[in-house]
């Protein structure tokens, strides 16, 4: 006996019994081609990256409390730094909100079955976790180049560059693949009804990212392939004895390490036009801007790459252009914000976890986002490159945004994915830990940095000890926010409530589906006859 | 399903006797010192065959707009990692 | 409770019936392969940089170096793999009039053709390194073995893929309704044609 909404979509009343989740066996998970199933695949391994490259961080901190103390030796620390950037970027906040809630989410919120190519998309993880073992494998002999491998260093140093090279190739092939087959899917597979302008706002955020994986990530392969045929041939591009160049390198490596920035920032964006509406009860302000600002910011983050090399040598010409440039890319994004706050104003606003981090993910990203105009502006950047302030900039903006964006995800859509709901109190307590958590660890960092601090340095000079202190303190409460959400995490899993197929009352597609969903979908594909944002508007004060 | 599209194999056996004129003239000039032209000269015709090769063997011809979207996007980024890249080198 | 599925004729329709149109599956296959060969564009667009940076860095180097390659066995390859082209593009023609044996004998023919280029090069490598000319001799060098290897290994990719069509035709996988997987290995074959049509006059002929 299945109820029946209004366009005859059919919601089982038991949505358990026919779930994804049903069938069991490692082979109907290892050879799955149920996109849900590959993003719990990518969400587990992600975020078991997340917790790895955390413990890399504590152990940094630690270190930083105590500068002139051989907790452990300044090579150690080289490594700490390296792997902590490393594994935090390439194997878990790339593939994160993409390849984890996008696939997930995307064939749901378009009303498709499927994405475009499942096969494809199981080999694009199996090709990431071969990625990983070549990484992982690679970490034997120490890995102390800093997570942007320059050159020279990099040519000459004793680490495995040449098979990390590979570990990374292979990592970024399965990123490829992955906005492949979202940008096909997004372009052919939409249910009967939805246009582009009714296509959910996380949705333009994701073909927005999606192209900027297809673009920008094979020119980060073929930089990596030229580092190991450098190393193993004596392939000279690099390497300034044979007329090469390292900023050549540098040039390669950030027209797609800045571009990526923007795969990590613009789906924690997506999750964010998406909470907002619900949890204000209004309808997004600027749609429109919104899904164009995607795109602008994906294609504007193609121009910019320099501002990362304004002290590298590069020339003036250059660096004045690409500090021009930089700043454009500030527009699109204000625009959102500006929206965002424009949903809210006058709604009916409720502080349920995901709006908690949604809030979260606006104010500390408009704080990374302002502390980057420093850092696009010329003259202030030579001052501040290479110091504390840089790093806090980019915790702020990829921790304060994206990993908060990933969060307020996870929260908002953890009942359709497991089918069960989250403790609220543990959430609220794991938001609040982290919240202060992060904020005392890094805001001091904008301090040290202006104050000259530099980074990548285990020593430094003992006036700037005590704030290190503080930061090390934040990191601890900041690890403890973590472990009382993961615990809500795990908890949830085993003993949550059964969750309604819609708890927070949201009007995209994946909503009018069992909560887990079926491995289907849908029972019958819906067809769509308006946008996802109708919530009523606040009604005037007269009725009663 | 397919549009029976191209009447057949005449059409790509004129393409593939233009490509190898095309080669031979560019392997011709080659020899030939125009200084910089040749430079001009050898992307020129390259860049004819390309067209060819993409227009009828790719079928681009007989493509809609989102296809030469696809086809020529990526192109636009190149010129912007060339045109980036070279005003710091030219420029040191 | 309505059974709602709508018909439409555009792009939204693809699922109506819970799977995906032919139709549809084909215009995705073939997005799905531009967009690859997109990819492939910036993969092979970061070595033509390289190329453009060190030339105008060292257009000496250049001019001295690249008489050492031989300008004819690189035409001749030039050769081959336009009428590989010339094959796979026939192949498709073929199988869209539903032909089978002539859709295996151009496959095979491709094939082939691609052997035959990787063996010229396999030739024209051992005869640089027989006068000790290596990637690490110098930039010139170096953009010469990277290119031509990047793109040979690309020529192998392709004869693989090819190799795969052909069991699959010798199969009766395809006909004159479905061959999108034919279609799509073309395309990608006809972009390794692509990439050397312009390697070719850049190391070869420009110096």
């Amino acid at each position: 006996m299945t109820e029946t909404t209004a366009n005859g979509l059919a919601v089982p009343e038991n949505g358990r019994s026919r779930g994804y989740l049903d069938e069991k066996g490692f082979r109907s998970w290892a050879l799955t081609l149920d996109h849900k199933r590959i993003g719990v695949l990518y969400l587990y391994t992600t975020l078991f990256f997340f917790l790895l490259g955390g413990i890399f961080a504590l152990l940094i901190r630690i270190k930083l409390m105590y500068p002139g103390q051989a907790i452990f030796s300044d090579q150690t620390y080289n490594v700490l730094f390296t792997l902590h950037g490393s594994v935090m970027i390439f194997l878990f906040i790339i593939p994160g909100i993409p390849s984890g809630l996008g696939n997930f989410l995307i064939p749901l919120l378009i009303g498709a079955r499927d994405v475009a190519f499942p096969r494809l998309n199981l080999a694009s993880y199996w090709i990431f976790v071969a990625g990983i073992l070549v990484i992982l494998g690679s970490l034997f002999r120490p890995m102390d180049t800093g997570w942007t491998f320059y050159t020279p260093y990099s040519a000459k140093t004793g680490a495995n560059i040449a098979f990390l090279s590979f570990g990374i190739f292979l990592v970024g092939m399965s990123s490829i693949l992955t906005g492949l087959n979202f940008i096909v899917t997004v372009h052919k597979l939409r249910a009967p009804g939805m246009t582009w302008h009714r296509l959910p706002l996380f949705i333009w955020g994701m073909y927005a990212t999606s192209i900027i994986q297809v673009v920008a990530t094979p020119v980060v392969g073929i930089t990596f392939l030229l580092l190991a045929m450098e190393r193993l041939f004596g392939v000279g591009f690099f390497d300034p004895a044979k007329g090469g160049d390292p900023l050549l390198f540098q040039h390669f490596f950030w027209f797609y390490s800045h571009p990526v920035v923007y795969v990590m920032i613009l789906p924690a964006m997506g999750v964010i036009s998406e909470v907002i509406p619900v949890f204000s009860r209004k309808p997004i302000f600027g749609y429109r801007a919104i899904a164009y600002s995607s795109l602008a910011i994906a294609f504007l983050g193609f121009l910019v790459w320099g501002h990362h090399m304004f002290v590298s040598g590069m020339s003036k010409t250059a660096s004045i252009i690409f500090s021009f440039l930089t700043f454009f890319v500030a527009v699109p994004t204000a625009v959102k914000v500006f929206n965002w706050i424009a949903t809210m104003y006058k709604g009916s606003i409720t502080f349920e976890s995901p709006m908690l981090y949604a809030l979260t993910f606006i104010f500390l990203f408009i704080i990374g986002g302002l502390t980057g105009m420093f850092l696009g502006a010329l003259a202030t950047d030579v001052h501040l490159h290479d110091t504390y302030f840089i790093v806090a900039h980019f915790h702020y903006t990829m921790m304060g945004g994206t990993v908060m964006g990933l969060l307020a995800g996870l929260h908002y859509w953890w009942p359709k994915m497991t089918g069960r709901m989250l403790s609220e109190k543990m959430a609220r307590w794991g938001w609040l830990l982290t919240f202060i958590g992060f904020n005392l660890t890094f805001l001091v960092q904008f301090y040290l940095g202006f104050k000259g601090m530099p980074r990548r340095w285990a020593e430094y000079p003992p006036q700037y000890q005590f704030l290190n202190i503080v930061s090390t303190v934040g990191s601890w409460i900041l690890a403890g926010g973590i472990l009382v959400m993961f615990s809500n995490f795990i908890r949830g899993l085993f003993r949550g409530d059964p969750a309604p197929a819609n708890p927070w009352k949201g009007l995209t597609l994946e909503w009018r589906t069992a909560s887990p969903p079926p491995t289907e979908n849908f029972e019958t594909v819906p067809v769509v006859t308006d946008w996802p944002y109708g919530y009523a508007k606040r009604k005037p004060a007269d009725d009663g | 399903m397919e549009k029976g599209r191209g009447a057949g194999y005449g059409v790509y056996v004129a393409v593939f006797a233009a490509l190898l004129v095309l080669t031979g003239a560019t392997v011709a000039v080659s020899y030939i010192d125009l200084g910089l032209w040749n430079v001009a000269v050898a992307l020129l015709i390259a860049s004819v065959k390309v067209s060819l090769v993409a227009l009828f063997f790719m079928h681009l011809k007989h493509e809609g707009g989102l296809v030469w979207t696809f086809a020529l996007v990526p192109v636009l980024f190149l010129v912007l990692i060339i045109a980036g890249t070279l005003s710091d080198t030219l420029f040191r | 409770m309505a059974e709602d599925t709508a018909h439409f004729a555009g792009e939204e329709g693809g699922q109506a019936s819970g799977h995906v149109s032919p139709a549809v599956a084909y215009e995705a296959a073939k997005l799905g392969i531009w967009t690859f060969l997109a990819t492939e564009v910036l993969l092979f667009g970061g070595l033509f940089t390289a190329y453009i940076v060190f030339r105008l860095k060292f257009p000496e180097m250049f001019h001295k170096d690249f008489v050492h390659l031989n300008r004819l066995l690189g035409a001749a390859n030039t050769v081959v793999l336009i009428t590989s082209s010339l094959t796979v593009a026939l192949a498709i023609a073929s199988i869209r009039k539903g032909k089978q044996q002539l859709l295996k004998l151009f496959l095979s023919l491709t094939i082939l053709l691609a052997g035959v280029f990787l063996v010229i090069k396999y030739f024209e490598w051992t005869e640089k390194f027989a006068h000790g000319l290596f990637p690490g001799t110098d930039i010139f060098f170096s953009l010469y073995f990277m290119m031509t290897g990047l793109h040979g290994l690309h020529v192998l990719g392709g004869m693989l893929v090819l190799g795969a069509m052909l069991f699959l035709a010798g199969r009766g996988r395809f006909s004159e309704s479905y061959h999108t997987p034919v279609e799509i290995s073309g395309l990608y074959w006809h972009f390794v044609d692509l990439v050397w049509i312009y390697l070719f006059p850049l190391l070869y002929l420009i110096g």
